[in-house]
């Protein structure tokens, strides 16, 4: 049993009672931690359907011209792949799944401002992603289109766009609202004593990550209904042919599509802010400087949308200036990988699985970012625009950066959410498999994008094939990486020890409370008198 | 230092290598630094942390230095780019016409065809026009491309430095057979050039087609 509760008082909020039974003790729970593991499932089916996807076009590319599929499935395999991986797994996934759960407990709260909201933003998602995969299977077929629904094809086409815009239009509601209760909680609940500035970075990272959605999301949501509107009614909006501009759609797209990349990133920053000093016992280094840029990617961040255009046409000087904000957005990302790595300068590393694969997430997320600057550059980004380089670049980002942060957390507060531990040992194991198929399967993809080959292409010339071979024989060491993790997991989750309330000697809130937490988190809410890893500064860590 | 078939495709491949070169450094001090701090400091080798101070001036400096770097980048780009948006008084225009799934040229003096023919260190400029959704019109030899953007014309400008065959591709997704919609760039001696340019032109009809249209497989 755990050592702070009470053992005739302490129930988890896995086993708490409450007015529902069974089933709809979980989905009409307004906990949110709670919500935030059925988030967490949600997240890790839907991630499993879109790599199952992208292990089906790495297929494809196995050879030149028809593998197993005709251009037209090829075609609708790599747009539900995007919108899959994009809406349903990167967006919401560690906000929805460990903000949820987390971002209570680490500033002393019961739970967040708006519970029922919370619930709401839940079942905005499900509904959102059965949508979307039900263009699946309804009149019309699967859409094919890119997740980029760039018109005039996307009114053009015979599939069923409407309706994968019109769940993406239901997801967009899901984000906002999860950001207006994480703005609110940051600002209303705060255990006393917790300034913004004794915040743990998790949560600087969530709050930015939330102004973000609150901001952003509504300008995509609007764009869509305006497709919407233009295929259903013939009304001219962005299709020339009905006296449109298709330029705007892809403005309006950007304007909330490029921040929306810092909505994927952010959160992953934040946890990364937490896995190392917990690793190194050492209090981060350069708190403020990490704290400020994170809030200035997500100024700047909004001011580089146009860098997606940079051969759409545009005026030569609005692609000079957004070549410039690109390159400066930067900076602020470039000074959190030195603050992280200075970090574990004189520390006492204890590099157990969530601290590898952060390690690992710094190199692939810095070989993402200055590929990044290959793309801000306006003769080269002319030239690699459109091709595999862009495709491997957002994936050393989105999959390397984010994803694999995503790994980090579970294998992090995995002993917290459920009690339980996993196997260290085949952890790692599938850590180096994920690694070396990642690079295998990217790596080459940036050769091949230099070398002219363009993306979303079913077929390609001869002299690609050795190297798409490669890539592909990457993805499926990659594949079977994450199976041993999640399988790994489930059985740790069934069969595993134990884990103890605080296993890697954590320094925030929720390492306080036991493993797993109570239904209202705290017996006595907690009254902060320093940053949470000013412990570290004393001396008082063994 | 690297030789295209355009000078412009030089320059971009000598950016290419600053980038690249700059991206190396920093991945290797990051990683390098990374795995000796790992190391070094191990719990094991280490087991009580040090409390490092704060260092404003380090922050300046790794503040400092990336943006410098940057900014030189950019410079090198705009400048490059821009290079190839003036267009020479002396270049010939040639429309590029994109449709589903093919492209096709016409020439000023009313030539059409499906392979693009261009002569080598003349200027030109071509008009690029969709039909009907958005393509790219990409040269990955020229380095170059330019979407061919439904309701408007966008150019491209350049100058074949040596005579030999080229891909053209369109990299912007257009559908079922985006993939299949390759294309190819033909640049010849002036003099070829011209006697290719005017024959058949009154006949109206697609002397190349033949040799060139569907041999991209
Ligand atoms: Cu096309």
């Amino acid at each position: 049993m755990n050592k702070s509760a009470d053992a005739s008082n302490y129930v988890s909020y896995l086993d708490y009672k409450g007015k529902h039974t069974g089933i709809w003790a979980w989905l009409l729970s307004t906990d949110h931690k709670r919500i935030g593991l059925m988030y967490l499932m949600g997240i890790i089916v839907f991630f499993t359907a879109g790599m199952t996807l992208g292990a089906l076009l790495k297929t494809e590319m196995l050879t030149a011209g028809r593998t197993i599929m005709d251009p037209q499935t090829y075609n609708a395999v790599f747009t539900l792949h995007g919108i899959i991986m994009i809406f349903l797994v990167i967006i919401p996934g560690i906000p929805a799944a460990f903000g949820n759960f987390f971002l209570p407990i680490m500033i002393g709260a019961k739970d967040v401002s708006f519970p029922r909201l919370n619930l709401l933003s839940f079942w905005l998602y499900i509904i959102g992603g059965v949508l979307a995969l039900s263009s699946l299977f309804l009149q019309g077929g699967p859409i094919d289109v890119g997740w980029s629904f760039y018109v005039p094809y996307a009114i053009r086409t015979n599939s069923n766009v409407s309706l994968a815009l019109f769940a993406a239009f239901i997801l967009g509601f899901s984000s906002i609202l999860t950001g207006l209760n994480f703005v609110t909680t940051v600002h209303r609940l705060r255990a006393p004593g917790m300034t913004f500035f004794k915040m743990p970075l998790f949560i600087w990272a969530l709050y930015s990550t939330a102004w973000i959605q609150v901001i952003a999301t509504p300008v995509v949501g609007i764009t869509i209904v305006l497709v919407i509107l233009e295929r259903m009614f013939g009304i001219g909006i962005f299709d020339p042919a009905l006296g449109g501009d298709p330029i705007l759609f892809q403005h309006l797209f950007w304007i909330y599509s490029h921040p929306a990349v810092y909505i994927m990133i952010l959160p992953a920053m934040g946890v990364v802010s937490e896995i190392i000093p917990t690793f190194t016992k050492r209090e981060i280094f350069g708190y403020k400087a990490i704290a400020y840029s994170s809030l200035s990617i997500a100024f700047i961040g909004y001011f580089v949308w146009a860098h997606h255009m940079f051969t759409s046409g545009m005026s030569d000087i609005a692609r000079a200036v957004f070549s410039l904000f690109t390159f400066l957005v930067a900076i602020p990302s470039g000074v959190k990988v030195f603050n992280w790595v200075a970090t574990m300068y004189k520390g006492s590393i204890d590099a157990k699985v969530p601290f590898l694969f952060v390690a690992m997430f710094i190199v692939l997320f810095s070989i993402g970012g200055l590929t990044g600057l290959v793309l801000g550059n306006l003769a080269t980004d002319i030239h690699v625009h459109g091709t595999y380089f862009v495709v491997a670049h957002f994936h050393y980002v989105m999959f390397g950066g984010t994803v694999m942060i995503l790994f980090a957390a579970l294998h992090y507060w995995f002993p917290k959410m459920f009690g339980k531990m996993y196997n260290e040992k085949i952890a790692k194991f599938a850590l180096v498999f994920i690694f070396i198929g990642f690079n295998t399967m990217y790596f080459t993809m940036f050769i091949l994008g230099y070398q002219g080959m363009p993306r979303r292409y079913w077929d390609y010339l001869p002299e690609f094939h050795n190297l798409q071979f490669i890539s592909a024989i990457g993805a499926f060491i990659m594949v079977t990486g994450f199976l041993i993790l999640i399988f790994n997991l489930l059985h740790g989750l069934l069969k595993g020890p134990k884990a103890e309330q605080n296993p890697w000697g954590g320094v925030t809130l929720e390492w306080t409370v036991p493993s797993p937490p109570t239904i209202e988190n705290f017996d006595e809410i907690p009254v902060i008198e320093h940053g949470p890893y000013h412990i570290y500064k004393e001396g008082q860590i063994k | 230092m690297f030789n295209g078939p355009t000078q412009y495709a030089s320059d971009v491949d000598s950016i290419m290598f600053f980038i690249i070169a700059v991206s190396v450094g920093f991945l290797v001090i990051v990683t390098v630094a990374m795995i000796y701090f790992i190391f070094r400091y191990n719990k094991k080798r280490h087991p009580q942390a040090r409390d490092v101070k704060e260092s404003a001036i380090l922050e300046v400096v790794w503040i400092a230095i990336p943006t410098i770097l940057v900014l030189f980048m950019f410079y090198f780009g705009l400048q490059s780019f821009y290079g190839i948006r003036e267009i020479p008084a002396d270049a010939s225009n040639i429309k590029v016409i994109g449709r589903m799934w093919q492209f096709s040229y016409a020439y000023p003096n009313g030539k059409k065809s499906d392979t693009l023919f261009l002569a080598k260190g003349k200027n030109y400029k071509l008009d690029l026009i969709t039909t009907d959704v958005n393509h790219s019109f990409f040269i990955p030899a020229y380095r170059i491309k330019e979407d061919l953007s439904a309701g408007k014309t966008n150019y491209m400008v350049l100058k074949p430095a040596e005579t030999g065959e080229f891909d053209i591709a369109c990299s912007e997704y257009c559908g079922l057979n985006h993939s299949k919609m390759y294309s190819k760039l033909i640049v010849l001696e002036e003099n070829q050039y011209n006697e290719w340019l005017n024959q058949g032109i009154n006949k109206n009809t697609d002397s190349t087609k033949t040799t060139n249209a569907a041999e991209k497989k």
